[in-house]
């Protein structure tokens, strides 16, 4: 009567099999992006509220956190007090990128909710986001010293992902933040 | 305040259901009339309450309370109120909960048209069900609850994914869920069965009304879904093998064995354990289906394991609810017995075949659908599994299926007489035969080695379908509904054949690069862009082209394809231009902007597209009728 113990054995392999993949998971990020190892595109966008102009090369040489934002995304406002905790330690420098948004809802918005950023990028077509791969906002990207992109962490940052994914890839030498 | 309200049903929901499974289960059991008495009304308690925690979300939607995170990121305020309460069920929390609304939907009709089953049957097969929305009111309470606040409450919402602000779309999961939980109502039927260690040619006749519905459901589930990708992802195909199509497609694989299977139980009391087995598998499928796609497991792994909560849970439930089920099964099956034979030719002959292909088919799906999952979780990479694999894999057990059915439908039960039916078969294998040659004659261009062959069968079957109805109708004897819609069923399938053996071998597609007032040519064809211009929608802004289509110098068509620009979400989606004509479809979509006033333009002529997704509906209906036969509704009655 074996052949009846048949699907059930079955069903015991796949379940096996969805069991690895779930433990097998936290070792990796959750959307791998294709940028990682792979230089940081390069761009050039004007900075929010003023008439200069951020070039991404600027920062050769250093370690930095690129920060996708929009004012419309209610996951950004969530992220806000991790960001403006993480400006405080001054651990590295984060640039904004504000993604699709309208400036002055933007400069209200740090104004109000305080400026995490040393720099806020401005990208209103998109067209940056779409070089970086940017899934959804928020989005953050780790940058290396040489211009390669590190790590990818798609959503809201929290205290416990900044410092076991960004702070944990530091060499000891990097930390030091403002632009 | 609602959104709490919802929140508090649902935990009711959650006892109501809790109930209903411990008195079902053990009443029936220990033989407690008492207990055995609180099951129908703790359904109706768990029916209200899901229903209610249902309502409240729909109301979130439509008052746009952004302070619920879940209406926050999948609403809008500009969005038509028509979506909003399709967004319900646009993401993840909500889809578990109009799941969960639909198995107690399902269950409510069960409690309300089972009360001439036996007491203690009705009760097993009402707790088992109790058991399933307890596992997913537990799971989308603990890690999808969709009626979490948002504080401070957002300003506007992020929109729903304009992709699925689609007619088609918003009815499509729906239909497929009743179709899905549907396939819980005989995995109950064949739970309880195996619980009181009974199964009969009564079991199967409660059990088949039910399975049929639940199949014409998830029909038409799945052609909405392939509608939708067709004219809405502006690709211009109707089925890419995607695991979550597949993921719909195998339930209604085994689903469709099992209705052949029950029919053989009901009829001649065969193939217990095998129908058992499919009805098991059916649910399994469902549910496997339903989390992969949710979870979005089989898109890559990552994604399942991001929240390893909610993956050890989904785990935990298909181990406690499949796992459970195959392990009564494999201790109760053994004991059941058919004793009565077949001759080789008998209609049961060929419903064992019908069923054994069906679930090769299945099965090369399901392989075809894992694969990159299993090869992922075992470290070997990643692997990616298209269409030069399932195209062959699935047309091998399929094409003799064709040939089967349309002798199979000849055949009658216990005894092969098939030889008194020669002149029947022949004819229409010639007529098919003869018909599929003048066409590929008369439309050479284009056609394939299978081309002929998917003719012939399409037609052969169709026309074995009707070719005894239609006798009968005319010689003024009786039809049962079963027969008719037996007939309609059969040669839907022949028609479905039959237009997808001509997409696939006569369709004419090209990319062109055009501005206004050019003309590109794509075969026989001719698509003139005669116009481009802005248009505003209610939430979004547009461009759309006017496509003047030519068959050899005559005006065939018109089409306004655009190409939509969604203000929040900020995602560009393509709506094609498409004209339906009796015999073919016109297709434009809109593609890229190549610069210098240049529009690429992706242009097919696709013959007898929309047969196919008729022929699914028609299915369907087939199976409806069906279920509306007399004897279901004496045994019903009385």
């Amino acid at each position: 009567m074996t052949r009846f113990l048949l699907p059930a054995g079955v069903f015991a392999l796949l379940v096996a099999v969805l069991f690895i993949g779930i433990q097998r998971a936290p070792e990796k990020t959750v959307i791998p992006s294709a940028l990682i190892g792979k230089s940081a595109p390069a761009f050039t966008l004007p900075v929010l509220g003023s008439d200069q102009q951020f070039y991404a090369d600027s920062l050769r040489g250093r370690w930095y956190v690129l920060n996708v934002w929009g004012t419309w995304c209610p996951e950004c406002r969530n992220e806000h007090d991790t960001l403006l905790e993480i400006a405080r330690s001054r651990a590295l420098p984060v640039v904004g990128l504000n993604w699709k948004d309208d400036d002055s809802a933007a400069l209200d918005w740090l104004e109000q909710l305080g400026n995490p950023y040393d720099v806020v990028a401005v990208d209103r077509e998109g067209r940056v986001a779409i070089d970086w791969g940017v899934y959804g906002a928020p989005e953050t990207f780790l940058v290396d010293a040489t211009g390669t992109v590190v790590y990818r962490h798609v959503g809201p940052l929290n205290l416990q992902i900044w410092s076991r994914e960004f702070l944990g890839r530091l060499p000891r030498a990097s930390a030091g933040g403002g632009l | 305040m609602i959104a709490e309200i919802g929140h508090y049903a649902l935990i009711l929901a959650l006892l109501a259901s809790l109930a209903q499974a411990f008195f079902g289960l053990i009443g029936a059991a220990r033989n407690h009339d008492s207990w055995v008495a609180t099951v129908r009304p703790a359904v109706t308690v768990q029916f209200l309450m899901t229903s209610l925690a249902l309502a409240v979300l729909v109301v979130a939607f439509v008052q746009n309370d952004f302070s619920v995170e879940y209406v926050a990121a999948n609403s809008n305020s500009a969005l038509p109120v028509g979506y909003r309460i399709a967004a319900v069920w646009g993401a993840h929390e909500g889809s578990l909960l109009l799941w969960a609304w639909i198995l107690v939907a399902w269950t409510f009709a069960v409690a309300a048209l089972s009360k001439r089953l036996p007491a203690g049957f009705a009760a097993r097969v009402l707790g088992v069900l109790g058991l399933v929305s307890l596992g997913f009111h537990a799971f989308t309470l603990f890690t999808s609850n969709p009626f979490l606040r948002l504080d401070p409450a957002a300003p506007d919402g992020r929109d729903l994914n304009p992709l699925l602000q689609d007619p088609a779309l918003a009815a499509h999961p729906p239909m497929l869920y009743a179709g899905y939980v549907g396939f819980a109502v005989a995995f109950a039927f064949a739970c309880a069965a195996m619980l009181e260690g009974r199964l009969d040619q009564t079991w199967a006749r409660w059990t088949r009304p039910w399975t049929t519905v639940a199949w014409a459901f998830l029909s038409i589930g799945i052609a909405l879904g392939s509608w939708w990708a067709y004219y809405e992802l502006g690709w211009g195909g109707y089925w890419f093998w995607d695991p979550v199509e597949n993921a719909s497609f195998m339930p209604w694989l085994v689903g469709t064995a099992l209705i052949h299977s029950l029919a053989v139980t009901e009829k001649r009391g065969l193939f217990k354990s095998w129908t058992l087995l499919l009805a098991i598998l059916a649910f399994s499928l469902s549910l496997l289906g339903t989390f992969l796609v949710r979870s979005g497991v089989l898109v890559s792994v990552h994604s399942f394991a991001a929240d390893p909560t909610r993956g050890m849970f989904i785990l935990a439930f298909l181990v406690i609810v499949i796992g459970g089920a195959l392990t009564l099964y494999a201790w109760r099956a053994p004991l059941l017995r058919s004793e009565a034979g077949f001759e080789f030719t008998a209609r049961e002959s060929f419903l064992l075949f019908n069923n054994i292909l069906l679930v090769v088919a299945a099965g090369a799906v399901f392989a075809g659908t894992m694969a990159p999952l299993i090869s992922d979780a075992l470290g070997l990479g990643t692997l990616s599994v298209g269409r030069q694999y399932f195209d062959p894999v699935f047309l091998l057990p399929t094409l003799p299926l064709l040939a089967l059915a349309a002798v199979g439908i000849h055949s009658s039960w216990k005894k092969g007489r098939l030889g008194e039916r020669r002149k029947a078969i022949l004819l229409t294998l010639v007529v098919g035969v003869l018909v599929a040659v003048v066409l590929v004659l008369g439309a050479w261009e284009g056609a394939m080695l299978l081309t002929p062959i998917g003719f012939a069968l399409g037609i052969w079957l169709m026309l074995s379908a009707l070719v005894d109805p239609i006798d009968r109708w005319r010689r003024g004897l009786s039809l049962s509904r079963g027969v008719v819609g037996m007939a309609i069923a059969h040669a839907a399938l022949g028609l479905f054949t039959i237009s997808i053996t001509a997409v696939e071998s006569y369709t004419r597609e090209r990319d062109l690069a055009l501005a206004v007032g050019e003309t590109g040519q794509v075969g026989e064809f001719e698509y003139r862009l005669r116009d481009l211009r802005a248009v505003e929608g209610p939430n979004y802004d547009a461009l759309r082209g006017e496509i003047v289509v030519y068959e050899n110098g005559r005006e065939i068509g018109l089409l306004h394809p655009e190409k939509r620009n969604y203000w929040v979400q900020r995602q560009v989606m393509t709506e094609a231009g498409i004209d339906m004509q009796l015999t073919r479809d016109i297709f434009a979509a809109l593609g890229e902007d190549l610069g210098a006033g240049r529009w690429s333009v992706r242009a097919q002529v696709r013959p007898l597209i929309n047969y196919v997704w008729l022929a699914a509906f028609l299915m369907a209906l087939g199976g409806v009728i069906a279920t509306t036969d007399r004897r279901y509704r004496q045994e019903s009655a009385g």
